[in-house]
């Protein structure tokens, strides 16, 4: 028994700032390294003085494994490398490390630039961190080191996310990051091979939903925008550049050539094209039917979509637009929001979490009147809408990742804990896994089975498989008794295991092997005088019929008798009422020994 | 483990190899040197294929026959659709083929006359690139043939006794008629492809659990690859194409191939006395000299490939030239997906290319190049966005290279007349002077500059140095210098001191010995801590092993013999030895003997010397035990009780294992 031992630093319990450590089989692997958007101070970033108070983290961490793009598991990599000074491998894929930096950045400038928030790190850190990531395509085995290796599925949440199977020698777990198992709108769905883990580390964001609320939302959504134009009011969408700002793209753009609409769409964001860029480029990391029609229309160029003019923002009428930045704290879309905000004809739709002291938080509090920092107060009369597009599993498919790769344990991050509870009942109940649910910094312990791997002699392996079944012959899936030595080395260069025969393994350790014999006298009495050899004859015949279908009996011409290895001889010299016979044999055949012995013993019956 | 090859051209390579009781084929290649035997497919009627003579043997009275040949230049040409060499479909039947692996889509455009025309049930594995190329490849051919139908299917000539005479510019001892088929069906294409599994870089496929296999990139083209089996013990290296150079697609990935048991070697360069770099220099020298003079050039290509460098490298060269306002074509009917796919597969292309992905830009200039208008693309030259842009003189990339079908054909008859225009040979695959033979006369320029990427003797040779595999397994033609350079000894593959070589023939079935000694098992977690290792040297341990094995799915557990396990073999043969749990070795402890003999109760043994070593009588017990060195022999009636206390009493004095 060994054991692999899981310590959420964040996402524990809990959704936000997701960051596990999980110690394998003597590696240390650092699982996401995200921010918590909720937090100003400290807490926004994951505790690292968990994993040493002080020095270098470098040498406690063996590689640091990105899941996605999103803040929430990638935001503290920057702080992580060119802050706390971790400089070993990060791995993620490429749409993530193509997308990653520009999250990061945007995120930046509203933490540091608007704000003016110091102790966070720089453009240049971002710049630097991403120097170091290694990128990954899936199913692609990365050997980390001689005994770590890794290996990417796809995930379907966004663009690039990730599952990674991390196996250091004969353990293994999965993690899942967050995931989707129904392919949606631009992404695929989740997939897993059976791999055996044993753990399956899984996000529960959903652990109650039992069906895909998803498709909901969004006809939701898109009733909602459809409504206010309908009505002649303008929308207002804040996003961030890149993410549920193309998935909301595709979403109206295909309701918009659905239901032949006119009214404008307009797409406010500086690097529109670059951003609609990256999804063009890993069209690969697609749902099938994108991938398919790529060549005849790329999903990512829009028709109905086109770049927002300032001059635009007093246009009358009604028209959608996305604007960024995606929490109304600056920039043009807080300026189209102080502008629109006074007429209940318009609606703002905040598709992501705002952190607090935002406009967006307040307004999506309820706040009727938002004052600025000049004194400006305005109205909120337009009607506020929250909605979530994030694609993750429901119980439903949860249950069915599980089932996909077989673990032998689940543990539940990524959820809340009420939720997680019930999960994990219905994973212990329907499946009959252990399932754990550590938090924020507590570690569980998981006990996991281990075999050792050795290398068996092919003519051992073989003498074996070959050797004669016991039974009937169609029991051939019937297990067999393989036996031999086990030589154990270890030197610089590992240790090896070789299971080979005893008497080789005692050559090769030039060591003497010492037999232990015995010989047991049976004395059979009343024998008529009859003449040693004819009693040696009659006890031939005896065993003979007893044992000729198992053992090799066969009488010598010295008049000793040989039943497979074991020896016997009736003593020639005495002529008395009683004869001695001779039972010999050597340890290896004790059982065959002693079991000629009570035949012997049982002849004295027959004379 | 066995080989056989069912390809004579080590270009064009399809072979077989068994091992673990798997039968595997690595790629699939389609030989199309056979269509040089035939009369180019003309999209409208052309006067000159038209009025070109039949041919006419002195002894020949069939004139079914004469109409199926036409002679031009000397030459005999078939006048039908053309056709392609299979690989030998009878040496083996497919249904026993497990798995096809294709290294590249060029290795590739074989498979539906495996998948569709034989009996094989398998699984064929490629990675994405190699599946969309190829696709892409073979919807070209399908395309260029079925829309130009021929009436007539000619079959006569195909009748050895006639073939053995013809002058087909092919060699037909190495491409044998009875192989050449018709191009498979857009029908067939979608079937073959719907058996094709998608592997990546790196990723690990268990086969039957017998072995693993994973694919490397090769560095020739976008998602070429060559195969690593490994088992615990084994390691097998198919190399394909590979290429050490750097052009676009990812750099090739031999690490993993060190010390090989076995390294199969196929698809060397075919032009190996060229260095590409000088050849893509001349290309462009020649190209504006020919513009320079009022021609037009032609240079025939495949859909994918080596045309990616050529836009990015004479695009510039003809801008700085003075030429920047010559149209540059592309014409084929698959020429926008080509271009399209080429951009999206960043993670298959050289680091250089691939980082351009995050800024983001296209990985290839030639998307630039295309948004800019300076590369032109059009599905053929029937559509109407062609003949509005068409400007002469121009540069105009098509296909096919064989020059027997495909737009090329019409340009070829559209310029052939004038000296001042230039057709460029850059696909090594076929001879060109056969390739012009049937639109002869031709007075255009015709230069030979064969790009081929692809590992040079001097490399291969190095990189079988580097990899140190014990053997290396290559056609015979890779033991003496090509045809046309027999006196160029150096153009052979030489393994050197350190690995054994071993030849193959198509058709022949090569036998490799592989040295395997041992087999990976696992001992299961509660067997192994039960073991109790003994130490009989610094660093060496050992314990005696007895376990259930269990093989399933061509994979070893050893597990805890179950009680019942033990009664089930004691009930089904009497008497049935149970290994021993430990062995005894060294020489009996005999003052301790004698001390656990006191302790035991027994007072009265005594020891007796003999010449090799002693014998301990117990008087009262009517019993003795002889020792030496190595046998220690326990000597009483059957008294059971007795006979094991002496037997403890042993072991306890000895040292075991």
């Amino acid at each position: 028994m060994s054991e692999i031992k899981v310590t959420p630093l964040g996402a524990g319990q809990d959704v936000g700032r997701s960051c596990i450590i999980v110690t394998i089989n003597g590696k240390n692997i650092m699982l996401d390294c995200g921010m918590h958007m909720g937090y100003n101070d400290d807490r926004r970033f994951p505790d690292f003085t968990y994993i040493t108070k002080e020095g270098p983290v470098t040498e406690f961490i063996d590689c640091v494994i990105i899941s996605h793009f999103h803040l929430d598991h990638c935001g503290a990599l920057p702080y992580l490398t060119e802050m706390v000074g971790y400089n070993g491998p990060i791995y993620m894929t490429h749409p993530t490390k193509a997308i990653c930096p520009i999250l990061l950045e945007d995120f930046r400038k509203i933490t540091v630039d608007k704000k003016g928030e110091t102790n966070f790190f720089s453009s240049q850190m971002i710049k630097d961190c991403m120097k170091k990531v290694i990128a990954v395509n899936l199913h692609q085995v990365i050997q980390v080191d001689e005994q770590l290796e890794i290996k990417a599925y796809y995930a379907g949440h966004v663009l690039g996310a990730a599952m990674f199977k991390v196996s250091v020698g004969q353990q293994s777990f999965v993690y899942t990051g967050d995931y989707n198992m129904t392919p949606d709108r631009h992404l695929g769905a989740a997939w897993i091979d059976k791999c055996r883990p044993d753990i399956l580390i899984t996000e529960s964001t959903y652990a109650t939903t039992i069906r895909d609320s998803k498709r909901c939302r969004e006809r939701d959504f898109l009733l909602k925008v459809h409504d206010a134009i309908e009505r002649g009011g303008k929308v207002l969408i804040p996003v961030f550049a890149l993410g549920r700002a193309q998935e909301l793209c595709i979403l109206l753009e295909t309701y918009w050539e659905r239901m032949n609409l006119k009214v404008p769409i307009y797409f406010a964001i500086g690097l529109t094209e670059k951003a609609t860029n990256y999804y063009k480029m890993f069209i690969t990391w697609t749902n099938q039917k994108i991938k398919k029609t790529f060549v005849q229309r790329n999903m990512f160029d829009f028709k109905h979509i086109k770049p927002f003019d300032r001059a635009y923002m007093d246009n009358p009428g009604s028209m959608v637009v996305f604007a960024t930045p995606g929490m109304l704290h600056a920039g043009l879309s807080l300026q189209l929001f102080k502008k629109w905000a006074p007429f209940e004809n318009n609606m703002v739709i905040m598709p992501g979490y705002c952190v607090a002291g935002t406009v967006g938080h307040k307004i999506l509090g309820g706040a009727k009147k938002v004052e600025f920092e000049n004194k400006q107060v305005i109205d909120v009369k337009m009607s506020v809408e929250y909605m979530s597009f994030s694609a993750h599993a429901d119980a439903k498919g949860i249950m069915q990742l599980i089932t996909q790769c077989e673990p032998a344990n689940v543990l539940l991050v990524h959820g809340e804990a009420t939720k997680m509870q019930f999960l994990s009942q219905k994973i212990k109940q329907e499946l009959n896994l252990e399932c754990y649910m550590p938090a924020n910094g507590e570690t569980v312990s998981i006990p996991v089975k281990i075999s050792v791997p050795v290398d068996v002699s092919r003519k051992l392996l073989k003498s074996t498989l070959h050797q004669p079944m016991i039974g009937s012959e169609l029991e051939v899936k019937k297990p067999r008794l393989l036996h031999g030595t086990l030589v154990i080395k270890n030197d610089e260069t590992g240790t090896t295991f070789k299971l080979i025969e005893p008497d080789k393994a005692m050559n090769e350790m030039a060591i003497k092997p010492h037999q232990i014999r015995f010989t047991s006298s049976v004395r059979l009495e009343n024998t008529n005088r009859r003449p040693a050899l004819q009693l040696s004859e009659l006890i031939y015949k005896y065993l003979s019929n007893k044992l000729r279908d198992q053992h090799n009996v066969s009488f010598l011409n010295d008049a000793s008798i040989m039943v497979s290895s074991v020896m016997l001889r009736v003593d020639m010299t005495s002529d008395d009422e009683y004869k001695d016979v001779y039972v010999s044999w050597a340890d290896v055949d004790e059982s065959l020994g002693s079991y000629v012995v009570s035949l012997i013993q049982d002849i004295q019956s027959t004379l | 483990m066995k080989l056989i090859s069912l390809s004579d051209n080590v270009n064009k390579p399809c072979n077989l190899v068994q091992f673990k009781d798997t039968l595997m084929m690595f790629d699939c290649g389609l030989d199309a040197l056979s269509t040089l035997g035939f009369i180019p497919l003309p999209l409208v009627t052309s006067n000159h294929f038209s009025s070109l003579p039949n041919w006419t043997a002195s002894n020949n009275q069939d004139t079914q026959l004469e109409s199926e040949l036409k002679e031009c230049d000397g030459k005999v040409f078939v006048d039908s659709a053309p056709e392609f060499c299979c690989p030998e479909f009878s040496t083996i039947n497919f249904k026993h083929v497990d798995v096809i692996f294709v290294s590249n889509y060029l290795c590739m455009l074989g498979l539906p006359y495996i998948t569709e025309r034989t009996d094989f049930e398998g699984v064929v594995y490629a990675t994405e690139p190699t599946i969309q190329i190829g696709r892409q490849f073979m919807e070209e051919i399908i395309y260029h043939i079925e829309r130009t139908p021929k009436i007539k299917l000619a079959s006569k000539w195909k009748d050895k006794s006639v073939y053995q005479n013809l002058p087909l510019p092919v060699n037909l001892s190495s491409l044998p008629p009875h192989l050449w088929r018709q191009i498979f069906t857009s029908k067939e294409l979608n079937s073959s492809f719907s058996k094709v599994k998608v592997i990546g870089y790196g990723e690990k496929i268990d086969i039957f659990g017998a072995f693993q296999i994973s694919a490397h990139s090769s560095g020739y083209c976008i998602g070429s690859c060559n195969w690593l089996i490994e088992t615990a013990h084994e390691k097998i290296v198919y190399l394909s194409s590979t290429s050490t150079l750097t052009t676009h697609p990812k750099p090739i990935d031999y690490g993993p191939f060190r010390k090989a048991d076995v390294m199969i070697i196929t698809n060397l360069t075919q032009t190996p006395i060229c260095n590409p770099d000088n050849m893509l220099a001349e290309l462009c020298s020649r190209v504006t000299a020919a513009l320079a003079s009022g021609g037009n050039v032609l240079i025939p290509c495949y859909p994918s490939g080596v045309i990616y460098d050529l836009f990015e490298c004479l695009i510039p060269h003809l801008d700085n030239s003075g030429f920047s306002t010559t149209p540059v074509y592309f014409v084929s009917p698959v020429a926008d997906q080509s271009l399209a796919y080429s951009n999206i597969l960043a993670e298959w292309l050289t680091t250089n290319k691939q980082t351009r992905v995050y800024l983001p830009e296209e990985p290839f200039g030639h998307s630039y190049l295309v948004r800019s208008g300076r590369l032109k693309h059009y599905q053929g030259i029937h559509v109407e966005a062609f003949s509005n842009d068409y400007k002469s003189p121009c540069v105009v990339f098509t296909g096919h290279p064989s020059l027997r079908f495909g737009d090329v054909v019409h340009f070829i008859e559209l310029w052939k007349s004038s000296p001042n225009n230039l057709i460029v040979f850059t696909e090594p695959d076929f001879p060109y002077k056969d390739a012009l033979a049937p639109y002869q006369p031709v007075a255009m320029k015709a230069i030979h500059c064969p790009i081929d990427t692809s590992l040079n003797f001097f490399q291969v040779n190095k990189l079988i140095r580097e990899v140190k595999p014990s053997n290396v397994v290559i056609s015979e033609k890779y033991t003496s210098p090509p045809p046309m350079f027999d006196l160029k000894t150096d153009l052979i593959v030489d393994p050197g001191p350190g690995s054994e070589l071993i030849t193959y023939k198509r058709n022949e079935t090569i036998r490799i010995k592989l040295n395997r000694k041992y087999e990976r098992a696992a001992i299961d977690s509660e067997l192994a801590s039960s073991l109790v290792p003994v130490e009989l040297k610094s660093g060496v341990s050992v314990a005696t092993v007895t376990g259930t094995l269990i093989a399933k799915d061509n994979k070893f557990k050893l597990e805890t013999l179950t009680a019942n396990e033990i009664n089930e073999i004691r009930r089904n043969k009497q008497g049935q030895a149970i290994p021993p749990q430990f062995y005894t070795y060294g020489t009996l402890n005999l003052p301790m003997f004698m001390q656990l003999l006191g302790k035991a109760g027994i007072y009265d043994a005594t020891i007796e010397q003999t010449p090799n070593g002693c014998i301990v009588h117990l008087r009262s017990e009517d019993a003795f035990v002889t020792i030496d060195d190595s046998l220690t022999h326990i000597v009483c009636d059957a008294n059971d009780s007795l006979r094991i206390l002496l037997k403890d009493l042993v072991y306890q004095c000895l040292k075991k294992i």
